[in-house]
């Protein structure tokens, strides 16, 4: 791991265990059938294809949320996390991380704190960060992302990241 | 042993591998490491000749063609229709006037679909495909089918990646007014039976199409041997530039087709009441061409024939084999694509690594390979999986190469079994 340092440190940073993980044992795996909100997301570019699950309820609060489908690691992870992360939040904070997570891993506003782009802290979310050293790849880390604005605002279309 | 060592016409030495010194793009580091391109099957690099020749072109020669009386319209027109005479004899054509610029494989057969098949199909009858084909050889047979009311059938593969021969000539029967399939499979790089397949065409009086974008680079192309009605292909694949290629069709074919696009250079008297078309191949080439294209592949023409195809052939497949072999030693590999009959390509996936997230740790350690459907969706579907990691090889490559890439899959296994 002498020669290959940078490289190693980048590619590690990119999978990192917590993202690894998710890619192997995503959470929320599966179909609700009591969603309210659903949408697709498709990666044209590889092939990644994620379908998301949300029930909203009457307060505009989600109280469950599910996906299925298949992509990268990176993808698949970054879906599971947002499961974890949206249960229970009302969809305007939701749509807060989506929009803070798309501005920091996009490298819109490079920050040194938590709060990117807004008043968020991504938290766990920021195992995703590693994607900014791979352009290529942050279509990968948002594809569920724009998924879940899609499913908020109700676009029947599937969400791409194109 | 590294290569294999040739002996020219004229007794010199050719060593194929030794070419790789021509294309400038191949002595760059990628992400700190010597480049290791594996990707020709998506494009191919460009020797300095081709390059240099281009710029050449556009430093001293340019105009427009066939208009003007002035010495660079005269240059442009000679380079321009010089580079036809050379590709003509490249593929072996009977005639230039068989040779059609396009701007690829995929206009290449488009014309086909629109102008040969388009005024005679109708309800009933039938054009056939394969299940290997490219997107570029399906999406315009369905074009056609829906403008015409005609059916698209695709004839089955087995799990090695091979065309179920008998199957596909049970299908060959009267209401098939269009065989059309790869010469070589872009995803799994299977080199179809052709010459066989075509026969049994031939004696129903089915015409053929041949997509060759992927054989062109890698193997002699006879087409009149072939016996085909039209052959597709594409400069950049054969180590010219974008936006250039070639339809062959066989003269008696083109003759009766109407235009595909009209405009300037494919008329010889335009009248309100009325258009005379120009004389082939121009028919079909309407508007100012591509002309430093042109241009460019009759130098990548030129440089494959100093080369010799056959050699090629040869080199080629060596270092396909050795690739085969040295990717089969790889713990958790699976190959996609084992046909019997090969060129170039190798499809693989390893452990349960998506394809995606290996073409990121190996373009990490400079190694370029294609990850994804490669275009050619119906063949993922066929074995069930999203895409794959697709190493191609060309002219250029060589076991360094080989050994590169197995080296860095080893690293894509270390960083996913933490």
């Amino acid at each position: 791991m002498t020669s290959l340092a940078q490289t190693s440190d980048e590619l590690q940073d990119l999978y990192r265990e917590l993202i690894l993980d998710h890619a192997r044992s995503p959470r929320h795996f599966g179909k609700l059938p009591d969603a309210t909100h659903t949408a697709e997301g498709i990666n044209p570019l590889c092939g990644d294809k994620l379908k998301m699950y949300f029930r909203i309820d009457g307060d505009d609060r989600i109280s469950d949320a599910r996906f299925e489908g298949s992509g990268c690691a990176i993808s698949v992870a970054s879906a599971s996390l947002l499961t974890d992360m949206v249960i229970g939040l009302h969809t305007d904070e939701a749509l807060k991380y989506f929009s803070a997570l798309v501005t920091r891993l996009a490298g819109v506003q490079p920050t040194d704190n938590d709060n990117a782009g807004d008043d968020i802290n991504l938290g766990k979310l920021r195992a995703l960060e590693g994607v900014r050293e791979f352009p290529s790849r942050v279509k990968c880390a948002t594809l569920a992302w724009h998924a879940l604005n899609s499913a908020i605002q109700r676009k029947s279309q599937p969400a791409t990241t194109e | 042993m590294s290569h294999i060592r040739l002996t020219d016409a004229e007794d010199n030495i050719v060593d194929i591998a030794n070419c790789r010194a021509d294309f400038p793009a191949l002595t760059q580091n990628v992400n700190g490491h010597p480049l290791v391109y594996l990707d020709s099957a998506a494009s191919s690099q460009q020797p300095a000749i081709v390059i240099d020749t281009i710029a050449e072109y556009q430093r001293h020669d340019h105009a427009n063609v066939h208009r003007g009386v002035h010495t660079l319209s005269h240059r442009a027109t000679e380079a321009y229709e010089g580079a036809r005479d050379r590709i003509r004899a490249f593929v072996n054509a009977a005639s230039r006037r068989e040779v059609v610029y396009t701007s690829g494989t995929t206009e290449s057969i488009n014309l086909v679909a629109q102008s040969f098949c388009r005024p005679t199909l109708k309800r009933g009858d039938k054009i056939l495909i394969t299940h290997l084909e490219h997107h570029s050889n399906i999406v315009p047979w369905q074009l056609v089918c829906e403008q015409t009311g005609a059916e698209l059938l695709v004839a089955a593969i087995d799990q090695r990646g091979q065309v179920e021969l008998d199957t596909l000539i049970a299908q060959l029967d009267e209401n098939v007014k269009m065989l059309a399939m790869a010469h070589v499979s872009n995803a799994l790089g299977t080199v179809l039976p052709v010459p066989d397949i075509i026969r049994e065409a031939r004696s129903r009086g089915i015409p053929v199409l041949l997509d060759g974008a992927q054989a062109v680079p890698h193997m002699p192309v006879d087409v009149q041997s072939l016996d085909c009605d039209f052959y597709a292909f594409s400069g950049h694949k054969m180590f010219g530039p974008t936006g250039m290629g070639i339809l062959y069709g066989k003269e008696a074919h083109l003759e009766k087709m109407p235009p595909y696009q009209g405009g300037g250079d494919m008329i010889l008297e335009v009248r309100f009441d009325g258009t005379t078309y120009n004389d082939l191949p121009y028919k079909f080439e309407a508007g100012t061409p591509n002309i430093s294209g042109a241009v460019g592949l009759g130098a990548a023409v030129d440089y494959l024939q100093s080369l010799g195809m056959d050699r090629i052939a040869e080199y080629e497949s060596e270092l396909l084999a050795y690739l085969t072999g040295q990717l089969q030693t790889v713990d958790g590999i699976r190959l996609i694509g084992t046909a019997k009959q090969k060129a170039s390509v190798q499809s693989f996936l390893l452990d349960d690594i998506h394809p995606h997230d290996l073409g990121t740790i190996l373009d990490r350690q400079g190694v370029a390979v294609r990850t994804g459907h490669h275009c050619a969706m119906p063949v993922m579907d066929f074995y069930g999986i999203a895409g794959t990691a697709r190493a191609s090889l060309a002219l250029y490559n060589n076991r360094q190469d080989v050994d590169a890439l197995v080296d860095s899959l080893g690293r894509a296994k270390e960083i996913f079994s933490r």
